[in-house]
């Protein structure tokens, strides 16, 4: 099914390109969308196994569907469908050249491909060509506008994330070097988890330092969380949304299939302190950064570098921690997504996404001004939302591992992100703007906001009343690791 | 041979630290493709043929001879100025470079490891750090994309070490290679030159916070 998958896929980012047809273009995505949801439900009917007997075996054997896996491309194919929806909308508002609609939906289709195949490989060297491609695909998505700027975010996005993924190929150089010592040649996670314990430390320290280091590109963690937020900025507001959830979720699926290894040798204490001093030190970039922003996007970009510190920190904590870290990534690609989809209606209203230039939305957009207040009170992780209830069991994992400075330390910044974002929020729901010419105001339905209030709902619902399937799925995600 | 060879590659990045010409420059990354050629020749005899002549003709065709092109004919077509314009002096670049190649020799020492060859190592790490200081004290946006071909030529020697049993990662980095290397030039080729007047990291200052 993986083969048929991305042959599929494939198929269809191609005949994207060539096509110049606006309804075929609709057609093609929503065949996309039936296979990604196919795939979904094929891969959970055929949980942990590996293709046998049939032709091609040997590349399709590098894919499996595991707890990890399943999770996040559930998140995945949920996200894709108001994604999709959303760059319409955004295309019926913008009129574009079709050469420009055809090469952003190609590079759409492509990078929510590229992440599912990341997501499900089960080889250390397939998972990094994925990553790979997700780059090239999410250039096209933040070149979309094709003007200076965005030039110059996709200049740094791809020069960074190159770098990125040669550090990373780095790491599954010194990761092969070990293997090699300890009398191995399979670089699959199975054959490495099993094989952890003969491994050379030596080796094995550096692989991780180079291999997380690589991972912080996509997942946006201190250091190399720069490009990203450029990305996220510049991108349309559809494609930001995939950006900051689907990708980020992409980056922490590799980190953490590699961790697994890690964890089970000798290295475990000394790889939590790495993670601490990368996630410590992003949410502290993130408060500053947020402070002083000015940008919207922006701000959503540096409130989801924030997330992804709490996650690592959960993590590194251990204990319920784990739990908490992969319930917090899905519950953040629903809250996140939701608020940089209705960012899109934001910018149609006021045309700009300066904090300085909006105010007084609920009188424009009553629906949107509601998602809006529904997705700050989400974002910031305040009761009813479910991101509450995985930070609250991030930081007892904290509190348990008797961490206590990074402890206090951390709810010291969150008050600032939260006293931040609820600024910059309210700003824009609530203060009249001086001169607002209402006239040139673009039109938006309410019907746009559905989507977002059904993200919003599952954050809350998902947090408070997980399903039995979801809880038994995440414990089995972390199950290998040692508690 | 190979250690002479392997010697030659970590002496042209001391050349590389105070070449002061973006010619000088290209001709050094045409240098060092000849040497990786010849490393992978001597190094890569016992693998299939057919993908030992993949791996030398990425080498001399891409590394030495393509790139270098393509990379003066991008700097004619931008009308890019020949300075490499560093932040720093020569003279201190070329301090740093020594002192990263001795560092890297340190470490080298921690390895216990009778089956890898450690000059492999402290070239390839050392070639990785040295691009990774020419990204950064480089004004040029140009000179960013060949700092980082000194990172994959580093990474190019890393992987040969472990090339004769695992050709696949040798492979894996060629296309890396060629990939991002493409996608760099192309994007330079076709965009940054119409749309920015003076390519250097001054022009691409507008997206902060």
């Amino acid at each position: 099914m993986t083969a048929i998958y991305l042959l599929g896929a494939l198929i269809i980012c191609i005949l994207l390109v060539i096509n110049r047809n606006r309804k075929v273009n609709y057609v093609l995505v929503t065949a996309f969308l039936l296979l990604q949801w196919a795939l979904t439900a094929y891969q959970f009917m055929h949980r942990d196994t590996l293709p046998t007997g049939q032709a091609g075996e040997e590349v399709f054997g590098f894919f499996k569907a595991d707890a990890l896996a399943l999770l996040m491309l559930t998140t995945l194919s949920i996200v894709a469908i108001p994604a999709y929806f959303h760059s319409y909308v955004y295309f019926q508002n913008r009129k574009p050249t079709p050469r420009v609609r055809s090469i952003y939906f190609m590079s759409m289709t492509l990078l929510l491909t590229a992440v599912s195949g990341a997501y499900l490989s089960n080889h250390l060297a397939v998972t990094w060509v994925f990553v790979e491609l997700t780059t090239l695909a999410a250039s096209g998505l933040v070149y979309h506008h094709r003007d200076a700027s965005a030039l110059e975010g996709t200049w740094k996005y791809i020069f960074i994330c190159s770098i990125s993924i040669t550090l990373v190929f780095i790491g599954i150089l010194f990761t092969s070097i070990a293997l090699q010592q300890a009398g191995h040649g399979e670089l699959s996670y199975p054959a490495l988890l099993e094989n952890a314990a003969s491994l050379n430390v030596f080796w094995l320290r550096l692989a991780f330092i180079f291999i997380f280091t690589g991972y912080t590109a996509k997942m946006g963690l201190v250091p190399m969380y720069t490009a990203g937020i450029d990305a996220k900025d510049k991108a349309p507001s559809p494609a930001g949304a995939l950006l900051s959830s689907v990708l980020m979720n992409m980056g922490f699926v590799g980190m953490f299939r590699f961790y697994e290894v890690v964890a089970k040798t000798s290295l475990h204490d000394w790889s939590n302190n790495v993670i601490f001093i990368a996630a410590g030190l992003s949410i502290f970039v993130a408060t500053v950064y947020m402070l002083k922003v000015e940008n919207i996007k922006r701000m959503l970009a540096y409130s989801s570098i924030e997330h992804t510190g709490l996650v690592m920190l959960g993590v590194a904590a251990g204990g319920v921690g784990y739990y908490a870290a992969v319930l917090h990534l899905i519950l953040h690609a629903f809250a996140k997504s939701s608020l940089f989809f209705q960012i899109g209606q934001v910018h149609r209203i006021f045309r700009s996404k300066h904090i300085s230039e909006t105010g007084n939305y609920f009188k424009y957009n009553l629906p949107g001004a509601m998602v809006l207040l529904l997705g700050f009170i989400c974002a910031t992780a305040m009761p009813p939302s479910g991101l509450f209830i995985s930070e609250f069991m991030i930081f007892r994992a904290l509190f348990e591992g008797h961490h206590l400075v990074i402890l206090a330390v951390v709810l010291l910044l969150l008050t600032l992100i939260i006293w931040a974002f609820g600024k910059n929020m309210f700003k824009l729901l609530f203060t009249p703007l001086a001169h607002f010419d209402e006239t040139k105001m673009g039109k938006v339905y309410g019907y746009e906001s559905i989507s977002q209030f059904v993200l919003l709902g599952l954050v809350i619902y998902l947090g408070f009343n997980p399903p039995a399937e979801m809880v038994a799925l995440i414990q089995e995600a972390v199950a290998g690791l040692p508690h | 041979m190979i250690n002479v060879l392997l010697i030659t590659f970590a002496a042209s990045l001391l050349y590389i630290s105070i070449a002061n010409r973006l010619l000088t420059f290209i001709r050094i990354l045409a240098f060092q493709g000849i040497i990786l050629f010849g490393v992978s020749f001597l190094e890569l005899n016992e693998i299939n043929p057919l993908n030992l002549i993949f791996i030398l003709l990425e080498t001399i065709v891409f590394k030495a001879v393509a790139v270098p092109v393509f990379m003066s004919y991008v700097i004619k077509k931008n009308h890019i100025t020949r300075e490499t314009e560093p932040y720093l002096p020569y003279f201190l670049s070329l301090v740093i470079v020594t002192l990263i190649i001795i560092g890297t020799f340190l470490i080298s020492n921690v390895i216990e490891d009778p089956r890898l060859n450690k000059v492999y190592f402290v070239v390839a790490l050392s070639s990785l750090f040295t691009g990774l200081y020419i990204i950064m004290t480089r004004k040029k946006l140009i000179t960013h994309v060949m700092g980082f071909l000194v990172i994959e030529n580093g990474v190019f020697i890393l992987s040969l070490a472990v090339g004769s049993e695992m050709p696949m990662l040798v492979n894996t980095g060629i296309l890396l290679d060629l990939f991002v290397s493409v996608l760099l030039l192309g994007i330079f080729v076709n965009r940054i030159g119409d749309v920015l007047q003076d390519v250097d990291v001054d022009q691409l200052q507008k997206l902060k916070d």
